[in-house]
């Protein structure tokens, strides 16, 4: 029931409700965007039941390796994993 | 497909089991509290990965599971008038009552129709306006504010033919019950991240103080449940009890503002019965007095029934991780998902029916 799965916005959201055509993979949806009022054409949104319910941080995306990198290199400073 | 394959990615997986190996000297017992993270685990395996030393227990984070059969007996009723069109989350079907569930009412005949959004159900209302349509409004913080959209707009249209029976309810009171329980034997949270992206992470600061355990926030692809894992151990190892947030692409602190503040002009907090585990203080949300036009069962006459438990089903304690569905004598055998005795076998989130569908074979000897 909390599954929220993450799509891209694909046209400019519009009304009140902020309404918009979500992509995910093949699937397109439409989604009501009035609870994540910054998301726009091209930002990744989490979805559920219908709703953005926020808008995917593509910098925090990329942390997730980041700090993984980072717990290896203090476990081993000698290591010379490249990103 | 993007933000959800990268997180599934082998290499990233071994490499995070490796790092928490390194950094675990003792034994901790963690609790995920989603029923989509205990799929997840059950599914890639991981508590098979991670050191014996590491156990993880399933929370009661599965929406479906903890509603009380009172509810599923008033859907029942409402779904089994000729005037109403009961709508509702698929997995609620099945999910046994005291006599009857929803599958079973819609086998006899009863307009019942699956809607994967409350905005769908109330698109039905405006295209039926001779029938009363109902929305089974089942689920955390995560869905209330679908639920709450549903409700503000109805009231906004006067749409006198649509309703809500709502049976949502809040995790920080259920996780604090759970702690108060002389049998937890918990050391450290993951916590929900769909749940924290709508409510944000403090609420969970006191309680990390108060019973001096590491709350997670972590997400629900491998890759963000290894990294909970190794942030949680972290703090564990090093004696720590803050509330940390894995799943930061989704979650801010502060949560997200405009659904918050719409779920807070629709519902207020109210006791709860949880299904298998009791009442629990300040643990649900029901419709504010100004949505009572909307509220389903101040609407209809509902019968007063006092639901019975099915004594063989123990989802309560596989709920509250103290016992798994493998060691239930009813598991794969008089319990499966096409006979189920209990919400965790019936929920795509429930413990069990994600032991039934990834670990079966592991329960025969």
């Amino acid at each position: 029931m909390c599954l929220g799965i993450p799509g891209r916005v694909t046209d400019t959201p519009e009304g009140e409700l902020r309404m918009a055509q979500v992509a995910f993979g093949g699937i397109a949806k439409r989604v009501c965007l009035a609870y994540v009022p910054e998301a726009d054409v091209g930002d990744y949104v989490i979805v559920h039941a219908g709703f953005a319910i926020s808008r995917v941080d593509p910098a925090e995306a990329e942390r997730v390796f980041s700090y993984l990198r980072e717990i290896e290199q203090e476990s081993d400073p000698g290591r010379g994993r490249s990103a | 497909m993007k933000y959800v394959d990268e997180y599934r990615d082998a290499d990233a997986a071994r490499r995070y089991v490796e790092a928490i190996r390194r950094i675990t000297t003792r034994s901790w017992t963690l609790m995920e509290v989603c029923g989509g993270q205990t799929h997840s685990i059950v599914r890639f395996g991981i508590d098979q990965l991670l050191p014996a030393d590491i156990t993880l227990l399933h929370g009661p984070g599965c929406p479906v599971c903890v509603t009380a059969p009172e509810y599923i007996d008033r859907a029942v009723a409402l779904a089994s008038r000729p005037e109403v069109i009961f709508c509702s989350f698929g997995d609620m079907l099945r999910v046994p009552g005291s006599r009857d569930d929803l599958a079973g009412v819609k086998a006899e005949g009863g307009d019942v129709r699956v809607v994967y959004s409350p905005m769908d159900a109330l698109a039905l209302a405006r295209a039926s306006p001779d029938r009363q349509v109902v929305f089974f409004a089942v689920g955390f913080e995560t869905t209330a504010p679908a639920t709450a959209m549903a409700a503000f707009q109805a009231r906004r249209e006067g749409r006198a033919n649509f309703s809500l029976l709502v049976s949502h309810v809040l995790v920080p009171s259920a996780l604090q019950a759970l702690l108060a329980s002389p049998l937890c034997r918990v050391n450290g949270f993951l916590a929900a991240g769909h749940v924290c992206t709508i409510m944000g992470t403090s609420e969970y600061e006191p309680l990390a103080r108060r019973h001096g355990v590491p709350v997670v926030v972590t997400g629900f692809e491998p890759i963000d449940i290894l990294q909970g894992i190794h942030m949680c151990i972290a703090q564990l190892e090093n004696g720590r009890a803050e509330v940390e947030n894995q799943y930061a692409r989704s979650v801010h602190r502060g949560g997200n503002e405009p659904a918050a503040r719409m779920l807070r002009e629709v519902f207020e907090v109210v006791d709860r019965q949880w299904r298998g585990i009791g009442p629990i203080a300040k643990s649900g949300l029901a419709l504010r007095a100004e949505f009572a036009d909307y509220d389903a069962e101040r609407k209809f006459d509902l019968p007063k029934v006092v639901a019975t438990e099915l004594s063989e089903c123990m989802s309560g304690l596989v709920l509250q991780g103290l016992r798994k569905p493998l060691e239930c004598p009813a598991f794969g055998s008089r319990c499966t998902p096409e006979t189920p005795l209990g919400p965790t076998m019936v929920s795509s989130e429930g413990a069990c029916a994600a032991y039934y569908r990834y670990r079966r074979t592991d329960h025969v000897t």
